[in-house]
C-alpha cells in the first residue's frame, strides 16, 4: 500500500503564486484532487493532492520551485456529528499534536488528512481502533 | 613555491631598506610632477628630504576618495600623456569615476604581482583559468589575466555572467582555476546544482581566487565545499594595481601584501592615527612601484588588520586579515555600529539558509534581512520555516545586538548581481 504524500511548495508572499505553481502543474499535465495553503504571512506553503506526484515534483523541481513531499494520514471517518473529535481525542491522548488538518465528504465519505510528526505511532494508533487509512491509490479513485 | 624568490623571502630589515629607498623617490617624484601633492606638501610643511625613515610616512598628506574624482580626469597623472599605456577608471556610485593610468611598466608590474599570487597558491604551468570578472575599465579581469599568462596558465577570459556558458567552457576546456566575485561563485554553485552537474565528479576544477567583494570565512567555505576545490581570499585596489596587492598563500591564513611595492599603514579611520600592530583599522597604502599614477597613503576605506606572527610559506611580506567591511559601508541602526560582513557570518553559518541575502533598512531603523532558503532544508512544513526565522534572528541579535526581522525567501529569488552584490539597501527617512 502506498502512503498518500503531498506535494508541498514553498511561496513567496506575493500575488502570482499560486497561478505560477498551477500553471506548471497544468503544463505537465498532472491533475490536482485536492489543495490547500498555510499562510504564514510573510510566506505560504501550497500543498497539494496529485494525480502524478513523483512526477510534479521533479517538474516544479527543475523549474526552479522549492518542493518537498510530505506524507500524510488519509483518515477515513464516519459521515456523521463527532467523527473528527474523535480522531482528534485519540491523537490527543496518545501526546500526538497534529501539525496540520483538513477534511472533506465526497459522496457520503468523510475523508480526513493528516500532518503529523509521528507518522508511524498515529497510524498504529488509528489503526488499532479500526480507523480505516486509506492508500494513495485509494484516496486518488475517490 | 616562489615567483619571485629573492624578493618574497627579503629579510624584514632589507625590505625595510628597499621601502625606505622607494618611498623618497615616490615622494621626489610626485612633488616634482603632481600639483596636487606639491599643494599637499606643501601645507604638511614637509619637504622632500624630510623622509629619512619609514615612520616619517606619518608626516606624508593622505590620498583620499575625493582627491581622485576631484582631479579626474588627469590631475594625478605623473608621466607625460604618451607614457601611458593603458586607463582603467574606479566606479563611482555617484557622479565621475576615477581614472586609474598605468604605464608599460605599470602594466607589467601589476602583472607580476599577480604570477607572485598564482605561484603562492601552487598554481603553475598547466593550468587552466577561468577569468569571470568584468573585462573592460575594471582592473578586475585585465590585471590577473596579464599576470597570469605570465605565470605560464592558460587563460580564458569568459568575463561575467552566461552561467550555462560558464559551465561548458569548464567542461570543454578543462578548468582548473576561476576567478570571481563570492557573489558569483555561490550564484554558479547553485546553479549548477539545479543543472545536475556534480564539480568533483565532471569537471576539472582545483582553486578559486576570489575578490573584488569583501567575504566572509564562512563564505569561503560554502564556495569551497560547493565545488570541491580551495578557494583564496584575493585582496585588490584599483587605485593602487588592481588585483595583487595581497594574496593567500597556501596556508589560506591572511593575505601576504606585497611590501616591495606598498607601504602599509593600518590606521584609526576616525582620527588618522596609526593602530598597533593586529589591531583593526583601516587600510593606507603608498605605492612605492608605480609610474604612471604613486599615490601618497591613499585611504582604502577597506577595514583589516595585520597579522604580526611570520607565515609558514616563508615569505616575508606581512598578511592582513580577512577585510572586515568598508570604512563606508558601516551601518547605524538603533544607535549601534555594524557591518554587513557581519551578519553574512552568521546566516553562512546556518547550514539551512541558502546563499544569497539582503539587508533592508526602512522607516525609522527597521531593519529586514531576507534570506533564501537552502532547497534541500525544506521539508513542507510552514511550522518548521517559521521556526527557522526565530532561530536566525536570534542569532542575529547575539552577533550585532539588534534583533532584526528575517522573512525566508524561495532559493534564486534574490538579486545576485553578477559583478559585486548589493547587499544593503536603506531607505530609512532619519
Amino acid at each position: 500500500m502506498k502512503p498518500v504524500h503531498l506535494l508541498a511548495v514553498f511561496a513567496e508572499n506575493k500575488p502570482d503564486q499560486l497561478a505560477r505553481v498551477t500553471k506548471e502543474l497544468a503544463d505537465a499535465s498532472v491533475n490536482i484532487h485536492w489543495v490547500g495553503i498555510a499562510d504564514m504571512q510573510r510566506f505560504g506553503v501550497i500543498r497539494f493532492l496529485l494525480d502524478k506526484c513523483d512526477l510534479a515534483y521533479q517538474w516544479l523541481k527543475q523549474h526552479g520551485f522549492t518542493v518537498s513531499l510530505v506524507e500524510v494520514l488519509a483518515a477515513e471517518v464516519e459521515d456523521r456529528p463527532g467523527s473528527l473529535h474523535r480522531v482528534a481525542s485519540l491523537l490527543s491522548e496518545n501526546g500526538i499534536s497534529l501539525n496540520n488538518c483538513s477534511g472533506f465528504v465526497f459522496k457520503n465519505r468523510a475523508i480526513v488528512i493528516l500532518e503529523v510528526t509521528e507518522l508511524a505511532r498515529a497510524r498504529q494508533i488509528l489503526l488499532a481502533q479500526d480507523i480505516p487509512l486509506l492508500s494513495e491509490e485509494e484516496l486518488l479513485s475517490l | 613555491m616562489y615567483w619571485q624568490p629573492d624578493i618574497e623571502t627579503l629579510p624584514a630589515k632589507s625590505l625595510q631598506e628597499l621601502q625606505l629607498q622607494r618611498l623618497c623617490e615616490v615622494v621626489a617624484r610626485v612633488a616634482a610632477t603632481v600639483p596636487l601633492y606639491q599643494r599637499k606638501l606643501a601645507e604638511a610643511g614637509v619637504r622632500t628630504d624630510d623622509i629619512r625613515s619609514l615612520a616619517d610616512v606619518h608626516r606624508l598628506p593622505f590620498t583620499t576618495n575625493a582627491d581622485l574624482r576631484e582631479n579626474y580626469p588627469a590631475g594625478l597623472l605623473a608621466l607625460p600623456r604618451n607614457e601611458v599605456a593603458r586607463l582603467h577608471t574606479s566606479s563611482g556610485t555617484t557622479g565621475k569615476p576615477k581614472a586609474l593610468f598605468f604605464s608599460r611598466r605599470d602594466v607589467d608590474q601589476a602583472a607580476e604581482l599577480i604570477a607572485r599570487c598564482l605561484v603562492m597558491t601552487g598554481c603553475s604551468h598547466g593550468d587552466v583559468l577561468q577569468n569571470m570578472m568584468t573585462y573592460g575599465l575594471f582592473t578586475g579581469a585585465l590585471v590577473m589575466h596579464y599576470g597570469a599568462e605570465k605565470a605560464g596558465l592558460m587563460v580564458i577570459p569568459a568575463g561575467p555572467g552566461n552561467s550555462e556558458r560558464q559551465l561548458m567552457l569548464m567542461q570543454d576546456f578543462r578548468t582548473t582555476v576561476f576567478h570571481t566575485t563570492p557573489s558569483y561563485a555561490l550564484y554558479l554553485a547553485d546553479f549548477m546544482e539545479k543543472a545536475g552537474v556534480d564539480a568533483r565528479r565532471d569537471l576539472a576544477l582545483r582553486k578559486a581566487f576570489i575578490g573584488a567583494e569583501a567575504h566572509s570565512e564562512e563564505t569561503r567555505r560554502k564556495i569551497e565545499g560547493a565545488f570541491g576545490i580551495d578557494a583564496y581570499n584575493s585582496y585588490g585596489l584599483s587605485e593602487t594595481n588592481g588585483p595583487g596587492v595581497a594574496f593567500e598563500c597556501e596556508q589560506k591564513h591572511g593575505m601576504h601584501l606585497w611590501e616591495d611595492n606598498f607601504l602599509l599603514e593600518i590606521i584609526d579611520p576616525a582620527t588618522g592615527e596609526p593602530v598597533p600592530d593586529g589591531e583593526r583599522g583601516e587600510l593606507v597604502l603608498t605605492t612605492l612601484n608605480r609610474e604612471a599614477m604613486p599615490l601618497l597613503r591613499n585611504r582604502s576605506r577597506d577595514l583589516t588588520a595585520v597579522i604580526p606572527e611570520p607565515c609558514p610559506c616563508g615569505r616575508t611580506h606581512r598578511r592582513l586579515t580577512r577585510i572586515t567591511g568598508r570604512a563606508d559601508d558601516m551601518l547605524v541602526v538603533r544607535g549601534v555600529n555594524l557591518y554587513p560582513q557581519q551578519i553574512e557570518r552568521v546566516l553562512m553559518g546556518v547550514p539551512e539558509l541558502g546563499r544569497n541575502y539582503l539587508i533592508h533598512l526602512r522607516g525609522l531603523d527597521e531593519m529586514t534581512v531576507k534570506v533564501e532558503l537552502a532547497p534541500a532544508s525544506f521539508d513542507g512544513r510552514a511550522e518548521n520555516l517559521l521556526r527557522l526565522e526565530g532561530r536566525v534572528a536570534e542569532k542575529l541579535r547575539a552577533e550585532i545586538l539588534v534583533k532584526p526581522r528575517v522573512e525566508l525567501a524561495a532559493p534564486g529569488t534574490l538579486p545576485v548581481s553578477e559583478g559585486k552584490a548589493r547587499r544593503v539597501i536603506d531607505e530609512r527617512v532619519l
